[in-house]
């Protein structure tokens, strides 16, 4: 019994990391029809900005609490202006491109980012174990487990329900399915698509922020960090269905306690579990689990 | 033939031939006649992007700076307080080792070929070695790699420009098992962390085949973990860790993946629980300052970094203060190990000549033992190209008095104690039994 | 079949560059080798292309090429150049014939992801297993050329420099024939072609198992260049999407395309390294945003411009 806990626990605190890295890069493709690899930089950036103003704050004296306040800026900052940069700057002239060149665009707009953290910040590491060591530990399922990692459950709910709020609930949200749907009949309809594309943007660019943010404190920030979680978030997004939070969230949720799994009973599966799991959805429905439905135009 | 036609033919042509003039003139051996005798050019591969700059790359390419400098000034203590490699001043290349084994054959090639360097001396990853080991062979040129671990490189074939002047990473497991067995002589269980790549998979193996061999009564787990290199985030692993029984963990993790895994694993007490062995620890022990846990069996792959700082020759003196005043921080492993490798570079060209030939060179550096910074180095294995030193393990300890991590306990172990005999492999030489080792 | 202007061209240069290669210093022939073997899989990418697909595991092919000449050379003993081209060639070609089945359903951005979900799975197994080398891989014996063994690299760069003439010749001639014009159809409107009478999954399955034969020749011809093989090198999502980085840099406009791009892509490469040994990756994604801001038709739409004239279809 013990066990089973420990891997459930295991399985959602690993879902809630794929979640919350992947949920910007879902909302960005299902709105834009972009498979955006700069993702990667949002994530290193968030990472970045987050620990050094930690690590900065907390010489100065600061309570580690504030490190909290310090994460979500981070992430807001690294959004704002990361993301309306690349959308202004570059993306905003490809939108009448093909779609792959796109995202070719976007692996060049990722070297050039890495590098640029190489020559920013250097490449010594950076740690920010503040918040984490704040929240201390807690006895679960007979083994020891951070409180931090238990507070990703909490954030990647609140990601989830929020973007699940915003887009079943409010105007905004009904305007993003619209042009989720059908760009062209949006602009027809009168919608700003130009301004719902640089929200967009901006608003995954927040969350991949966000993401690298949050997890900044468990590890030690250093050059490289962007490109591993390009291809995680890459098969939770294609598992989960491209634009769907929903599926996003399954997928996450699929890969994760899978993995947790695997590293229990079966370590030696660990390794592809993930790519496994991403061929085969994309095998039998290739669309995703939960993606919305595509008319087929002539 | 149409404008179209005659054009792109003109591409080619133009191209093909400013491809050939943008490179030097082709045969090495005529620069070396006729160029300036008194400058050497020595090209240093390090890592200087990715994830194993900031551990690795960085410090080794600092060691080598450091010590290039001192011997063309002649600063260095005795014996070697001559300025220049055979009184020849040296110029270094830095070089990013990344990109993967197909690149670094193509910059090889370009760094022989087109570049003209002198020596060459450098590389940390197995990869990048092994792929370049034949190359050096059969472009004939002088090369000394510094740090990659793979014991391969000379028991796969033989070499006669190729040499390695820091012993391979058996030495690092079989030590790390002995000294295990010396501290923990009561253990009953152990299990392990790894990357999932050869590095971190031959580590295992050479770990649990000697402690195997020399400590019978202890039992390795069966849900030893390999995680994909870089993957940052070990919660399950550390879960599964937790909840089994063995004592000892045994990780060759470096990197941001070592950081992360004591961070993580500190703030959920394993490592109270648990006994830690970080074979590849050295790197982080001063990075990671009050954050690195108590009592942590901690190696660096050989007499460097924290695990020497107190030897108190002239030489590691010198190499510690100096690197310490010019870049801030302790010298770790890998600037040990380069600046090593640039001292074995000095001491070949001292006896040869700065004008000798790769193959004079390669002779002036065979089967010979030097005073290194921290250790005394033996080119004993390999036909005499590949080097054996001690190698040993110590037991972190933060030192709230002095602000600063040390090591207590400290043992090394005799080099032939640790690495395999001359023309053994070294995984049939610790299956067999590990016949044939002096401790 | 064989007299248009490309054909000419491609026999011509392709000679030319043996002749060149003949005197110029190894470092040079040496990075012909590596453009030219690369250049083979571009080739087969640029077919997909022009069908509208990009496929971004195409590594998995280049991989299984290369992967299949060391075990060949290991568990066989063969070291024939030819004999292992061929079977680089064949094991890919029939890995890619049956997963053409599932492929040849997809498009876009899913077609590309799956076929990088299936090279990572191939990834992961190698760098997993520690029969398979892991990460170290294995070194390759230096090939032989109908028994006999060459002193230097130069025979094997004729071979390569040849097999990549009659690469580009059977695909020029291919891209005339009415199943080659199938790929800019297909691109421009599937459910027309089908209307015409040709069953777009077959032809699409053709092309993909083209361009994986052609990808499995070019790893086996990079191994033997490189006398080694690894997977961070041949199989990782990285290399695929060098192959594609080359690809858009080349052009889908002809077959000479691909080569004259892949040696602007090691010459690029080369400097961009050697200018900025900490900055080269910086080098690399703002070069490849510019090709695809401002020269979408790659190098060779500024040939043609140069040219005044299309040359070749």
């Amino acid at each position: 019994m013990e066990t089973f806990l420990t891997i459930v626990l295991d399985g959602l605190q690993f879902s809630s990391y794929l979640f919350i890295v992947s949920a910007g890069l879902t909302i960005i493709f299902g709105v834009m029809k972009i498979l955006n690899v700069a993702h990667g930089s949002f994530y290193a950036w968030g990472a970045y900005t987050a620990a050094f103003f930690i690590g900065k704050f907390s010489d100065m004296g600061t309570p580690d609490a504030f490190g909290f306040l310090i994460i979500l800026a981070a992430a807001i900052a690294v959004g704002l202006l990361l993301g309306y940069a690349i959308e202004q700057l570059i993306l905003k002239h490809m939108y009448h491109r093909d779609e792959v060149l796109i995202v070719l665009a976007t692996f060049g707009l990722f070297l050039v980012l890495e590098d640029i953290i190489l020559i920013a910040f250097g490449t010594d590491p950076y740690f920010a174990f503040q918040p984490m060591a704040l929240l201390g530990s807690v006895e679960l399922g007979g083994i020891v487990r951070d409180v931090y990692g238990l507070t990703l459950i909490g954030v990647a709910t609140l990601v989830a329900v929020g973007c699940w709020w915003l887009l079943n609930k409010t105007k905004w949200g009904t305007l993003l399915k619209a042009v989720i749907y059908d760009r062209e009949m949006g602009i027809s309809m009168g919608i700003n698509v130009p301004l719902v594309y640089t929200m967009t943007f901006i608003g995954g660019a927040i969350l991949g922020g966000l993401g690298g943010a949050y997890i900044a404190p468990t590890i030690s920030v250093a050059p490289g960090l962007g490109t591993e979680v390009i291809v995680l978030s890459f098969a939770v997004v294609v598992v989960g269905g491209m634009g769907s939070i929903a599926g996003a969230a399954i997928g996450s949720l699929i890969i994760g306690l899978l993995r947790a799994l695997a590293v229990h009973e079966l370590p030696q599966v660990e390794l592809f579990v993930v790519f496994a799991v991403m061929a085969i959805v994309l095998v039998f429905r290739p669309e995703g689990l939960f993606a919305p439905a595509k008319p087929r135009k002539i | 033939m149409n404008k179209g036609v005659i054009a792109a033919l003109a591409v080619v042509v133009v191209g093909a031939v400013a491809f050939m003039l943008t490179g030097e003139p082709p045969k090495k051996e005529e620069v070396k006649a006729d160029a300036d005798a008194k400058q050497l050019t020595i090209a240093v591969p390090s890592f200087l992007t990715g994830g194993a700059a900031g551990p690795f790359g960085i410090p080794a390419m600092n060691g080598a700076k450091m010590v290039v400098d001192a011997i063309n000034k002649g600063k260095l203590p005795a014996p070697y307080n001559t300025a220049g490699f055979g009184g020849a001043s040296a110029s270094i290349i830095e070089l990013d080792e990344g990109g993967g084994a197909t690149k670094q054959v193509a910059e090889y090639r370009n760094l022989v070929e087109k570049r003209n360097v002198n020596a060459i001396v450098g590389y940390i990853s197995s990869g990048n070695c092994q792929a370049l080991a034949p190359i050096a062979e059969e472009l004939k040129q002088f090369t000394i790699f510094a740090t990659c671990g793979t014991p391969r490189i000379f028991e796969e074939a033989p070499r006669k420009y190729v040499f390695r002047t820091m012993a391979h990473a058996t030495a690092d497991n079989t030590a790390a098992a002995m000294y295990v067995k010396e501290q923990f002589p009561n253990l009953k269980g152990y299990t392990g962390i790894q990357q999932n790549y050869a590095w971190g998979q031959d580590s295992w193996r050479d770990f649990d085949l000697t402690l195997k061999q020399i400590l019978p009564a202890a039992q390795a787990s069966d849900n030893v973990q390999f995680p994909k290199i870089f993957a940052g985030q070990y919660g399950s692993e550390i879960s599964a860790m937790s909840l089994d029984p063995a004592e000892l963990v045994h990780t060759s993790f470096w990197g941001g993946d070592l950081e992360a895994f004591i961070f993580q694993g500190a703030a959920r007490g394993l490592f109270k629980e648990k006994t830690g062995v970080l074979t590849v620890g050295g790197t982080a022990a001063y990075r990671l300052g009050k954050k690195l846990p108590d009592g942590l069996v901690l190696g660096a792959r050989g007499p460097y970094g924290i695990l020497v700082k107190d030897r108190d020759s002239a030489l590691n003196q010198w190499f510690i203060n100096t690197y310490k005043n010019l870049y801030g921080t302790f010298p770790s492993g890998p600037a040990y190990q380069y600046g090593q490798a640039i001292l074995a570079a000095k001491i070949a060209y001292d006896k040869a000549g700065s004008d000798a030939t790769d193959e004079e060179l390669a002779a002036a550096l065979k089967g010979i033992t030097f005073e290194s910074f921290s250790t005394t180095v033996e080119m004993a294995l390999g036909g005499g190209h590949q080097a054996i030193t001690e190698n040993g393990y110590g037991i972190t300890k933060y030192d709230e008095a002095n602000g600063e991590n040390i090591v207590t306990n400290v043992k090394f172990y005799p080099a032939t104690c640790v690495m395999p005999p001359e023309g053994e492999n070294s995984v049939d030489w610790i299956k067999g039994g590990m016949k044939g080792a002096k401790c | 079949m064989f007299g248009d202007k490309t054909s000419k061209f491609v026999v011509l240069g392709g000679l030319l560059i043996i002749l060149v290669g003949s005197f110029a210093p190894n470092w040079i022939v040496n990075q012909f080798m590596f453009g030219f073997s690369r250049a083979l899989a571009i080739l087969g990418l640029m077919v997909l292309w022009r069908t509208g697909l990009v496929s971004f595991g195409h590594a998995f092919y280049f991989g299984l090429g290369a992967y299949a000449v060391a075990i060949f050379d290991i568990k066989f003993g063969v070291t024939d150049v030819f004999l292992r081209l061929l079977a680089g060639a064949f094991v890919a070609g029939l890995a890619g014939y049956l997963l053409g089945f599932i492929m040849r359903n997809y498009r876009d951005i899913f077609f590309a992801m799956l076929n990088t979900a299936i090279s990572m799975v191939l990834f992961g197994i190698v760098v997993k297993t520690e029969a398979l080398g892991s990460t170290d891989g294995f070194a390759i014996s230096m090939s032989t050329i109908f028994g006999m063994s060459p002193e230097s690299k130069y025979p094997l760069f004729v071979i390569i420099t040849l097999v990549g003439i009659l690469a580009a010749l059977i695909v020029n001639f291919y891209l005339k024939s009415t199943y080659g014009r199938l790929t800019t159809a297909i691109r421009d409107n599937e459910i027309r072609v089908e209307y015409l009478g040709f069953s777009v999954a077959h032809a699409i399955h053709l092309k993909y198992t083209i361009s994986t034969i052609l990808a499995g020749g070019a790893g086996a011809l990079m191994a033997m260049s490189l006398g080694q093989v690894d997977p961070e090198s041949m199989i990782n999502w990285t290399v695929s999407g060098e192959l594609v980085f080359v690809t858009i840099l080349s052009g889908p406009g002809n077959v000479l395309a691909p080569f004259i791009g892949s040696l602007v892509f090691e010459v690029l490469r080369t400097y961009a390294f050697e200018l900025a040994p900490q900055a080269w990756q910086l080098i690399m994604g703002a070069t490849f945003l510019t090709i695809i801001f401002f020269l979408p038709g790659g190098i060779w739409s500024l040939l043609e411009k140069f040219g005044g004239k299309k040359n070749g279809k």
